[in-house]
Parts: C-alpha cells; structure tokens; sequence
C-alpha cells in the first residue's frame, strides 16, 4: 500500500506544479513507482512541465465519469521505464466536475498499484482543494519566503488541520539568497518559525527551473543545478533519510528580526 | 381548611424588608397569597416612605416570566422598591456558563489565518496567533507565544480586561471597545518580550508584564 501526499499551497504561482514534477521525478529516480494526479481541472500544466502534453487521451475527469478505464488514462514517462505515471487533469471542465468522494477513492484504487500517488492541488481553497486533499494521507505546503504566500499558506494549514492527515510538511520555494542575507528577504527561518510546520525541504530560486520549465524536462533530472539538488534532497527525506539542510541562515538576534518585521534595517 | 404555614414570610431588617417566599407550594397560591398579604395585612408596614425589598425564592427556580408577575404584584405597592430577587437555583445553562467564565481555559495550539477562538471567561493560549486569526474572550487573554494576529480581551465589554503575549506584534489589540493598531505606532528599539495591553485613560497602552501588578494589582487575587 502505498502512500498519498498533496501538494497544495493557497496561493496560485508558488511552484506546486514544479514541485510537485519534481518531488515526483525524483523519486522515480530513488526507484520508486509514482503516480502523479493533476487535479487542477481547466487549468491543467502538470503534464507541459513532464513535456506529456501530447501523449494525452483520456483524463481524470473521463476515468471518473466511466468513459475509460484507470489504465487507459494514465501516462507512462518512458524516460523512467516502468515508475512515472501521470493522470492529467481534464481541460474543458471545471472543478466540480469531480467530487472529493470520486477521488478519495481513485486514490486508494491507486496507493494499491504505487509507491506514492503525488497529488498536484490546484490554487484557492474551494471545490478544487477539497477535491485534492480528500484521499491524501500527508501534505506537501509549498511558500514562499513573501507575506502573502506565507499568509494563504498558513490559512491552507489551518484546513488541512481538519482533515487529520498524518503529517505535514514545509517547503520554502524560490529562496533568494542573497536577498535574505541583506536581510531584504525573510530567511527560512523567520517563514518555519511563522508556519510552526515541520520543513521538508528548502529550494533556492534557480534560473535552472526556468531553463528546464522550456526544455520540458524537471529540473531533478539535471545534477548540476541547485534547484534540482533541493527537490532530490526532498525526495530522499520523504523516504525517510536524514538528509541535513543546505545552510542558508546566518545567526541573528532578536531586535534585528523585530526591526525587519516592520521595515526597518 | 384552617392554614397551618404560611407561604409569605415578611422580615424586616436593616437594608429594608426581606419576603421569603415558601419553595414547595405552587406558584399560582404563593402569587394568591403574596397579592392577599400585600392587600388586607401588614397595613402598618407596607404604607408609607420609600423602601427597599429584597425577594427570596429559595430553592424554587422562576422563569422571566414568573419574576414578572411577581415584580406586577409587588409594583401595586407604589412605596416598594424591588431591590433583588434571589434564588438559591440556576439552570445547568447558567451553571456551566459561571464556570467556564471563572476558570482559566487552556488551548495548546497554533491560531492560524481565518480562524477563529471564541471563549467566556480566561483564555491561555499556548502557541502562536498567526496573522489573519482571531482570538477573542470576555476575561484576560494570555498568549504564550507571539500575537501576530488579533487579541480581543473582555470582548462583552469589560474595561478591565489585559491582553498579555509573550511576543506582542498583533494585527490589532482589542479591548472591550477599544481597538489599538499596535504595530504602526510602536518603537521597536523599546519593545521586549512580555508584555501586555491595558486600557489606561481611556486608551489602550503597552507595558512590560513586570509592570502587571502596580496597574492591576486585583488580577493577582482573581486569577487561579
């Protein structure tokens, strides 16, 4: 039996999409067999940032209605022989075209075949998200180091607190490094303390994403790049190793955080 | 039938006159009686000046309703001033109300954006008011974490009410009716851990909590 994590974040344009790709790339990397579920009906990227696009016949939406079967829907990556599938989200429908019951059971249908059934949680908070979470076993929070995607992500946590998952986890997107050393960025740090969420994982904002993003291939494929380094690293904690955080912060007291709270340096 | 016990009972004493009134007749005979005693007995001392009267129910339980009649009969007596009437009963309803507002509620949690607490009475709050939620009570408020959200403390309009954060960095600090945008007007280079808010003159101020007990020193004796 496999296991089932939403990636969601409140806000729209955070990277749940790429980390979601990547998270799942990587772990097929680890050897690990992945399902990828697109739940972002009418809006669907997953499959441009796998570059699957073109490989798409049936969708989600078509496996819930019963106009296919699971199997027919499902996109195999050929890159990763027999362990990355992705089920793309419908793109003429919209969200309540599929219930959170429908995919509370597709997603124990697949947790049977899969290691891990990554699950890509659209924006907002409404029919989309809690069509997502509904089968989840553990969540993904994607922010970034910003007040307002710190805000919605907080407000996310709060809903996903209802849904008694097993666990959730953190991870801090597009961090600017040297932004933050000047200290006109939050530091991961100030964004874990403000969340008081277990971090999974911290991802550096990389040119490198951008490049892949064209290429149509995630950037975990490409073992150079920082980003890339970030979301294996990522991979690897959920299967449980102890992998330490790359170090990002430097020490700082108390006043200096307070000062940078209300904008002054 | 000759009557044996009277369901009227007048005292007087030194605040005024006390009527206690039987717990086991029923009520329209204690009303018949009340309205009797008022009418043909007790002439000498139910004329004349102004004065007070406290009513005792004992252990009957009276509706709204009920202490209404009772307050028209009484009101024929233009010289009577209802002062109180006490039962020794309350419903389960009130019960659980008095004592849940005078005891100290614990939640252990993090208050994250859109939520909201609620609570009659103290609230101690063991995490961290994110920005976007709500806390509010009708006693103190203790944040033990930071309040970056907002604090309400005697939301029903108790004026004596503290908010207290072990970090004060709210959204907004309320207090009965007064609302304080804290984190504008504030200086940080004087901020510390621990403080609390406070109506003073009319306005709602900021103090170190090692300052609790000159501006409130009755909180000492109240709380726990």
């Amino acid at each position: 039996m496999g296991e089932a994590i939403v990636v969601t974040s409140g806000k729209g344009g955070v990277g749940k999409t790429t980390t979601t790709a990547n998270i799942g790339t990587a772990l097929a990397q680890l050897g690990k067999r992945v399902c990828m579920i697109d739940t972002d009906i009418g809006l669907r990227n997953l499959d441009l940032v796998m570059g699957l696009e073109n490989r798409i016949i049936f969708d989600l939406v078509d496996v819930l209605e019963g106009n296919c079967k699971l199997h027919q829907a499902m996109i195999k990556d050929k890159r990763f022989d027999d362990l990355l599938y992705l089920l793309p989200a419908a793109q003429t429908k919209d969200k309540s075209a599929v219930s959170p019951e429908q995919m509370e059971e597709l997603v124990i249908r697949l947790k049977a075949d899969f290691d891990f059934v990554l699950i890509d949680c659209p924006a907002g908070i409404e029919q989309g998200f809690k069509n997502a979470v509904a089968g989840a076993d553990k969540a993904i929070v994607v922010t970034t180091p910003e007040i307002s995607s710190i805000r919605d992500a907080d407000r996310v946590i709060g809903l996903l607190e209802r849904e008694e998952l097993d666990a959730t986890y953190l991870v801090v997107n597009r961090i600017r490094l040297h932004m933050t050393r000047t200290g006109d960025m939050l530091d991961v740090d100030d964004v874990v303390a403000m969340l008081s969420v277990d971090p999974i994982g911290y991802v550096p904002d990389d040119e490198e994403v951008i490049k892949h993003l064209n290429l149509k291939e995630p950037v975990a494929m490409n073992h150079e790049a920082k980003a890339g380094i970030a979301y294996r690293n990522i991979a690897r904690r959920i299967l449980g190793d102890s992998v330490p955080f790359l170090n990002m912060e430097e020490p700082e007291g108390f006043f200096k955080k307070v000062k940078r709270l209300f904008g002054i340096r | 039938m000759a009557k044996t016990k009277q369901n009227v009972v007048i005292k007087g004493t030194k605040e005024g006159l006390v009527f206690h009134l039987d717990d086991t007749c029923s009520f329209d005979r204690l009303l018949e009686e009340l309205q009797e005693k008022l009418e043909t007995s007790h002439q000498q001392i139910l004329t004349g000046p102004i004065i007070s009267i406290t009513v005792k129910l004992g252990m009957r339980y009276v509706s709204t309703k009920q202490e209404q009649q009772i307050r028209e009969i009484l009101k024929k007596r233009g010289n009577l001033v209802v002062k109180a009437i006490e039962s020794e009963v309350i419903t389960k309803e009130e019960a659980l109300r008095d004592k849940l507002a005078s005891q100290v509620r614990v939640y252990a949690r993090t208050v994250r954006s859109g939520q909201v607490i609620r609570h009659e009475g103290d609230l101690l709050l063991l995490g961290d008011v994110n920005p976007g939620a709500l806390v509010m009570c009708t006693g103190n408020l203790f944040v033990l974490g930071a309040l970056r959200g907002t604090g309400h403390a005697g939301c029903d309009g108790n004026q004596k009410c503290i908010v207290v954060a072990y970090e004060m960095f709210p959204t907004q600090v309320r207090i009965a009716g007064l609302v304080n945008f804290t984190s504008d007007e504030r200086e940080p280079e004087k901020m510390t851990r621990m403080e609390f808010a406070y109506i003073t003159e009319g306005r709602l101020a900021i103090e170190k909590i090692s300052q609790l007990h000159k501006i409130r020193p009755e909180l000492g004796r109240f709380v726990i």
